[in-house]
């Protein structure tokens, strides 16, 4: 690592001074060379802006339904017009606005998924590593349980319960990630607190509460952060599933997969209403697995093959 | 060893149990009163509404009642399918070859493509073959695969009538059930033409639902691969003066496959997560296909038994897998 980065050093002014590299500036020296890293942070930019400013960006409303374009094949294909660039659903709506918007919706959805099994995934860890003994075993025992469901059966279950929609999607697809959290988080924790510097910190009289959260934690980040970026792309595929299957969001809201869910009528008269909601899907799960496998090369070398 | 194995299957018991407590569970979450969900009406008879709660032992305490829940799993009763009123085991079990036909035929797909690409990518690192199996199997490991559904079908279905767009059979044929994998009892019933038939159905969602185990295990071989290659013993069989195919295919992808194996037997839950996801897009008769219109038309204990019956099934792969481990590899079965 130091010799790979020497040249880096020599050649970037603000580490010239002899100044310690800040560990963010450190992985980034070390994601920069990484193509597909930055390819996916491009496009992941791109998302972003598109979520952000979608108001601007989109040339129509995304429910707003043109009674007399119904159908309408994208701008490439002869019959369309540069009005739809992406044609129109079957009830006229633009689906390139629609793509847009589901954009935002589909950042929403990682961000609070990953959010909430980020927290009890922390939480759990936390109390296992720290207590050992009972609620150790309880709480492992229980994430066994949940891990031992396909985590889309698992999701599906929940959804049957909570009932169809957006929010009770998200909160049953963050259910099924904490247990993967909870056993990183309970991992790191462990191997920390055989380390010297939590012993000193216990000795010099630190509570279990600033022991946990302001000694140990910041030091279990790493493969935490890798996780969230993986799963963040996992949580859009599973919610556009969810969507697909008729149980996530629903109809009108523009979310990639509920676009799809009727999709097969319409395969033969307008396969662009298909093939271009799924596209989006892809590019940007993809392009935030690109990213998570750059960070998890910069952030722990040892795992790199 | 024996010790390893008893250790191994008491540590699944607490689990097995959770599930079935889960199973339990979810009939008591569900919204709506349970007799008018069997029912199917409302405002039933108050009178007959308990008498009906006594009938399905919802009176009792929740403790002799998930005792006895468990005492049914354990002699195979699941409950009764309140859509067709049969048995919810026996539904599974009709409906479960054809999910496992599927399953079988897109894992072996996923080996047979993903086991070499991921070798020739590890001896041939860094050339452009190498790049373009690890850009193609993120790609893959990226892909919703339902949308990848459609999108074979609007290809080789509808723009080339290459295959068909859904289904097991073609409806020219009729064929007896008797072990309940198309290709075998199409094999059995001697129409010609049937076999055929049978195999281009299975072709797309074989493919579909191969894909994340594809992507997976060509990565998994390709890493475990390099590491294999990188050790001494395979240095010492090159300075011997052993063919670089000989070493690659009897010294190093020999060891390289325990790690490919494992990962094999853990696909099994993507699977049952993906066949939910295939069988809808291709209206393949399977228990995936099942579940998902059980909670649309609210049959609540056919979910229950379904979600538990997968559980329990993809708990037991998991365990032969560990055991194999332990079987294969003395360090892990001597482990504390």
């Amino acid at each position: 690592m130091a010799e790979e980065l020497a040249p880096k050093l020599a050649t970037d002014p603000g580490l010239a001074a002899g100044a310690p590299i800040s560990p963010w500036r450190e992985v980034w020296l070390a994601m920069r060379d990484n193509r597909g890293a930055m390819a996916g942070l491009v496009i992941i930019a791109l998302v972003v802006f598109c979520a952000v400013f979608a108001d601007f960006v989109a040339p129509h409303s995304p429910v707003e339904q043109f009674r007399d374009h119904f159908l309408t094949p994208p701008v490439w294909q002869a019959g369309g017009s540069w009005r739809f660039p992406f044609g129109t659903d079957d009830v006229g709506r633009c689906i390139l606005s629609r793509i847009i918007y589901g954009a935002r919706l589909s950042l929403i959805i990682g961000t609070i998924v990953v959010t909430l099994s980020l927290a009890l995934g922390i939480g759990f860890g936390l109390i296992s590593g720290f207590f050992r003994g009972l609620p150790d075993i309880a709480i492992m025992r229980f994430m066994d349980i949940v891990l031992a469901m396909p985590s889309l059966l698992l999701a599906i279950v929940i959804v049957a319960i909570l009932g169809p929609g957006l929010v009770n999607a998200m909160i049953a697809i963050a259910i099924t990630y904490v247990p993967h959290y909870a056993r990183l988080a309970r991992a790191s924790v462990l191997t920390e607190l055989s380390k010297d510097y939590v012993t000193a910190s216990r000795v010099s009289g630190a509570g279990t509460l600033r022991l946990m959260f302001v000694t140990v934690l910041p030091n279990c980040v790493a493969p935490l952060i890798v996780q969230a970026t993986l799963s963040f792309s996992t949580a859009i595929l599973d919610a556009a599933a969810l969507g697909f299957l008729g149980l996530g969001a629903q109809a009108p809201t523009p979310e990639w997969g509920t676009m799809l869910a009727d999709a097969l009528k319409f395969l033969e008269s307008a396969p662009w209403v298909v093939t271009l909601p799924g596209l989006a899907i892809l590019v940007t799960v993809l392009a935030f697995n690109l990213m998570g496998d750059g960070l998890r090369d910069a952030l722990d070398p040892k795992l790199k093959h | 060893m024996l010790r390893f194995l008893l250790t191994r299957v008491s540590l699944v018991i607490p689990t097995f149990l959770g599930i079935v407590f889960l199973a339990f569970l979810l009939i008591h979450l569900v919204p709506g009163d349970p007799v008018e969900v069997r029912m199917g009406e409302r405002g039933v008879d108050p009178v007959r509404h308990a008498q009906l709660l006594h009938e399905m032992g919802l009176d009792r305490p929740y403790y002799e009642q998930f005792a006895s829940y468990v005492g049914g799993v354990l002699h195979g009763n699941l409950g009764i399918s309140l859509i067709t009123h049969r048995p919810v085991l026996s539904e599974f079990l009709d409906l479960f070859p054809a999910t496992l036909e599927l399953a079988i035929f897109a894992v072996l797909l996923a080996i047979v493509v993903g086991l070499p690409a991921g070798m020739l990518a590890a001896v041939k690192r860094g050339s452009p073959f190498d790049h373009l199996v690890m850009g193609a199997s993120l790609t893959g490991y990226s892909m919703p695969i339902f949308w990848w559904g459609l999108l074979l079908i609007l290809t080789f279905s509808v723009n080339l009538h290459w295959t068909p767009v859904s289904g097991r059979l073609s409806l020219d044929y009729f064929v007896d059930t008797v072990t309940g994998f198309m290709t075998i009892d199409t094999l059995l019933s001697d129409q010609d033409g049937s076999f055929v038939s049978a195999l281009s159905h299975l072709i797309l969602p074989s493919i579909v639902l191969g894909t994340i185990p594809l992507a997976v295990i060509a990565r998994m071989t390709r890493s475990s691969m390099l590491e294999v290659l990188s050790e001494d013993y395979i240095r010492t069989a090159r300075a011997k003066g052993l063919s670089g195919w000989r070493i690659i295919g009897l010294h190093a992808l020999r060891n390289a496959l325990i790690p490919v194996v494992t990962v094999i037997g853990l696909q099994v839950g993507t699977l049952m997560g993906g066949a939910i996801l295939t069988e809808t897009t291709f209206s393949w008769p399977g228990v995936g296909k099942w579940l998902v219109e059980s909670i649309g038309r609210r049959d609540y204990p056919a979910l229950q038994g379904g979600v538990l019956l997968i559980a329990c099934l993809v708990m037991a792969v998991n365990l032969s897998v560990d055991l194999l481990y332990g079987l294969l590899n003395p360090r892990i079965r001597h482990q504390r």
